[in-house]
């Protein structure tokens, strides 16, 4: 019954749609308020059917009828609660599904948020969102319904992934999704935008709370994601320029830029055409990062299915929306008002600069990912573009960004000077230089990398603190100082901590790579070893029983000196449905990096190969993504950027046409 | 009869051969030196079933084959050339995690550089474009509009 009641949800969300895509685009066009209106309408209605679909895929999923052909498939009785709830985005159709549930919501909220928009833009904006959802409704419906029948029923379904069931996994999808679809939004309102042929100020003060959040969003679920590889999928790496976690990136990256050129549209009225294109091409990274990993052109774990109609219908459908709003792009944004000038030395150029380094770092992770099928396609043999190459690239383009971003914020809007500038940042420069020096010199060969990336950290990082200190005149008024800082808006401190998230990911990065202490061995029971300065013993293993799987836990105790610290206690599962071997990694960690310990397999004799490794500041990686986060939604609860409307300056007049 | 017995001996063979993969353990070469340049050559391999891992990140089981064949080969005296090498021979260039720098991959090593000279370069003539389209049409601001307005009320 849940399925059917799913299913006739999903075909009224398509009907929705279909009415909210079409008629108040009429409306706009003819000056007819009441089709206008049932852009709003429409929206709800989109929402509250796709959220009844998603309820009875998750109620199938929860009392596990196997009679639904996608429960059957991706579910188990014997799996826990949690893992059964994930398990409903945690396959193709599913997370679908959830995709769509997002797009309406965030329709919702524009509706919801938006009501002080002038009628004839929300009317577009909410039309191009319900376009985007028959797409995707139609998709769904067509090649992948989530809600089809198997009968006769199995008894027993053939349980999830194993890989997947695991609490960092269970919000990672939902979290990305929230950030992918989010940008849908500054899609809809650049679309929106091109069709009126105005971009002002106001737009760019509608369109920066939205990218805002999908940023935040997108910070945390790749955050999320690469937290998850680190301790179950490798062995203590956390990013591995997997094509599917560039198709996460390349969106971020837009994102980023996006969000730094749009402040250049609100407070200079310039880079108007350039951000209406951002706008645009973050969310295309978005669909085609979704749709190039459902398609499975690129091989990889997310890739839940390969069918050739699915391609077909994914290619067309990227097709119309990425060249109809390319083409829409090409054909209105010349006729736009241009835009303000402002001088080489500026906080705007500093902003372009940012801009050009970001969305080349996008252009590079998309040409490095699609690249070996082109040297495939050529016939010149398979190659394989791997870390190598985009750590290669990031050191190139995003070095010179770092240096910049020390720099951007302490010009003045514009027509800054540059001196000035770097009278403030000078003592960044020097004490990065020596913190460069110094770790060349501590160390012997191949430490350059090493020194550089560090002295970039401590670079930005104390830029940072430098703009704070010259905006409170620390140095030229002490006294007044503290009743300065307090003056700082939330959305200067969300600046100011977003980008020492930062410095503190590059400090993280840098180090934990470098001076990262591993030992590969294999123990007996009793054994010990120095990792670190850290004695990790071999206590032995035991079996161990899960709810859907059977495992052998080791038992290490580590200890610094006489002094104990924790005991360690990897696992070493093997699911049995389906049936997979997959090691569970004991963390522990400390304020100066992480206890890392992996039991291998027997290797006879009551001896067992094991990997143990000492991180350093590897937990700086989820801190500064965690900071980034909080920088964005500091700056969002800053009352000028609250989502909804902003209320304009006065002498940008709100145009009834608008 | 005959297929029965075809069946024993593949087993056989299979149960063996398991026992054999089960057998070839993570030991690490006796001399750090050699163990440390097999360590910095499996970070370079593919694992070929794992999306961008390398042989040394990966718990794979063929993962696992490949490490022991780099350190079988690294043992065997070979230079971390000869062992790329061995191993393209056999994988192709697949295997290698960083693409080889040949007329296939200019494009691609060059692209980051490329991208950014075109992106600077359309962003700088764009921003030139509207310098002279401003200059040669000089309009007001909405807030210039509304004071000229101002004040040409005021004079009426």
């Amino acid at each position: 019954m849940a399925g059917e009641i799913g299913h006739f949800s999903l075909i009224w969300v398509l009907v929705a749609a279909a009415i909210g895509a079409v008629l108040p685009q009429i409306g706009a066009v003819k000056g007819d308020t009441r089709l206008m209106q049932l852009a709003d309408r429409t929206a709800y209605v989109q929402f509250l059917m796709a959220l009844a679909a998603f309820a009875a895929l998750t109620y199938a999923f929860l009392v596990s009828d196997f009679s639904v052909s996608n429960v059957a498939a991706n579910s188990h009785t014997l799996k826990p609660l949690l893992y059964k709830i994930s398990g409903v985005w945690g396959n193709h159709e599913g997370s679908l599904l959830l995709w769509v549930l997002i797009l309406t919501l965030f329709a919702t909220l524009v509706s919801w948020r938006g009501a002080k928009l002038p009628l004839r833009f929300r009317a577009r904006v909410l039309s191009v969102q319900s376009l985007l959802v028959f797409g995707f409704v139609s998709f769904i419906l067509l090649t992948s319904n989530p809600f089809l029948r198997f009968d006769p029923a199995p008894f027993e379904g053939n349980g999830l992934n194993p890989l997947l069931q695991d609490p960092g996994l269970a919000f990672h999808p939902p979290m990305l999704y929230l950030g992918y679809v989010g940008l849908s939004v500054s899609f809809s309102f650049a679309i929106a935008a091109l069709l009126e042929g105005e971009v002002t100020p106001l737009w760019a003060r509608w369109v920066r709370p939205w990218t805002l959040l999908a940023w935040v969003f997108l910070t945390g679920g790749i955050a999320l994601g690469s937290w998850w590889a680190y301790y179950e999928l490798g062995w203590g790496g956390w990013w591995f320029w997997d094509p599917v976690e560039n198709a996460s990136f390349m969106p971020w990256l837009a994102a980023t830029a996006l969000l730094h050129s749009a402040i250049v549209v609100e407070k200079r009225d310039a880079l108007k055409s350039w951000t209406v294109l951002l706008a645009i091409i973050a969310f295309s990274f978005s669909l085609l990062g979704t749709f190039l990993v459902r398609s499975g052109i690129l091989t990889s774990v997310h890739a839940f299915a390969v069918d050739p109609e699915r391609g077909v219908f994914i290619l067309a459908f990227l097709a119309i929306v990425i060249g109809g709003s390319m083409a829409l792009y090409a054909w209105r944004a010349p006729k736009m008002v241009p835009s303000g000038l402002f001088g080489i030395v500026s906080r705007e150029s500093a902003l372009v600069v940012n801009n050009i380094f970001l969305s080349t770092f996008a252009a590079v992770v998309l040409i490095g990912t699609l690249y070996p099928l082109f040297v495939e396609a050529s016939g010149a043999g398979q190659i394989t573009v791997g870390p190598p190459f985009f750590e290669y690239a990031a050191a190139v383009l995003m070095s010179p960004l770092v240096v910049a971003l020390g720099i951007g914020p302490l010009l003045a809007w514009k027509r800054g000077k540059l001196p000035k500038a770097m009278q403030i940042v000078l003592p960044a420069l020097v004490v990065a230089l020596i913190a460069g020096l110094a770790l060349v010199w501590s160390q012997s060969g191949g430490v350059v990398m090493t020194a550089f990336g560090l002295g970039l950290a401590v670079w930005l990082l104390t830029a940072v603190f430098a703009e704070i200190a010259s905006r409170i005149k620390l140095w030229q008024s002490p006294g007044n100082a503290f009743g300065r800082l307090r003056k700082i808006t939330r959305a200067q401190w969300g600046m100011s901590i977003a980008h020492a998230g930062l410095a503190v990911i590059i400090l993280g990065v840098t180090v934990s790579e470098a001076f990262t202490d591993e030992q590969l061995l294999v123990m007996a029971p009793g054994d010990s070893t120095m990792v670190a300065g850290h004695t990790f013993t071999f206590d032995g293993v035991a079996p161990v029983a899960g709810p859907n799987y059977s495992a052998v836990r080791g038992f290490f105790t580590v200890a610094e000196g006489d002094d104990f610290v924790t005991t360690l206690l990897p696992e070493d599962r093997v699911y049995s449905n389906p049936v997979m071997n997959t090691t569970e990694a004991a963390i522990y960690p400390l304020f100066t990096g992480d206890l890392y310990a992996v039991i291998g397999e027997a290797a006879g004799g009551n001896r067992w190969s094991v990997r143990l490794y000492f991180k350093p500041m590897i937990s700086a990686l989820w801190a500064g993504a965690l900071m980034m986060m909080i920088g964005g939604l500091l700056s969002l609860s800053d009352r000028r950027l609250r989502l909804g409307l902003p209320t304009g300056r006065k002498k940008i007049a709100v145009k009834e046409s608008v | 009869m005959i297929r029965q017995f075809v069946v024993v001996i593949v087993t056989a063979f299979l149960v063996a051969g398991a026992a054999f993969a089960v057998a070839v353990d993570e030991k690490p070469l006796p001399d750090p030196v050699l163990e440390a340049q097999a360590r910095s050559l499996m970070k370079e391999i593919r694992c070929l079933v794992c999306q961008n891992q390398s042989i040394e990140d990966s718990n794979a089981d063929l993962a696992r084959d490949l490490r022991a064949i780099v350190r079988e080969r690294v043992a065997l005296g070979d230079t971390p050339d000869n062992v790329r090498a061995y191993l393209v021979d056999r994988y192709g260039d697949w295997v290698l995690l960083k693409p080889p720098f040949n007329p296939s991959t200019y494009l691609l090593w060059a692209s980051p550089l490329l991208a950014l000279v075109a992106l600077a370069l359309l962003l700088f003539r764009r921003q030139q474009k509207n310098e002279t389209r401003q200059a040669a049409m000089a309009p007001l601001s909405d807030s210039e509009k509304a004071e000229l307005d101002k004040l040409l009320e005021g004079e009426q």
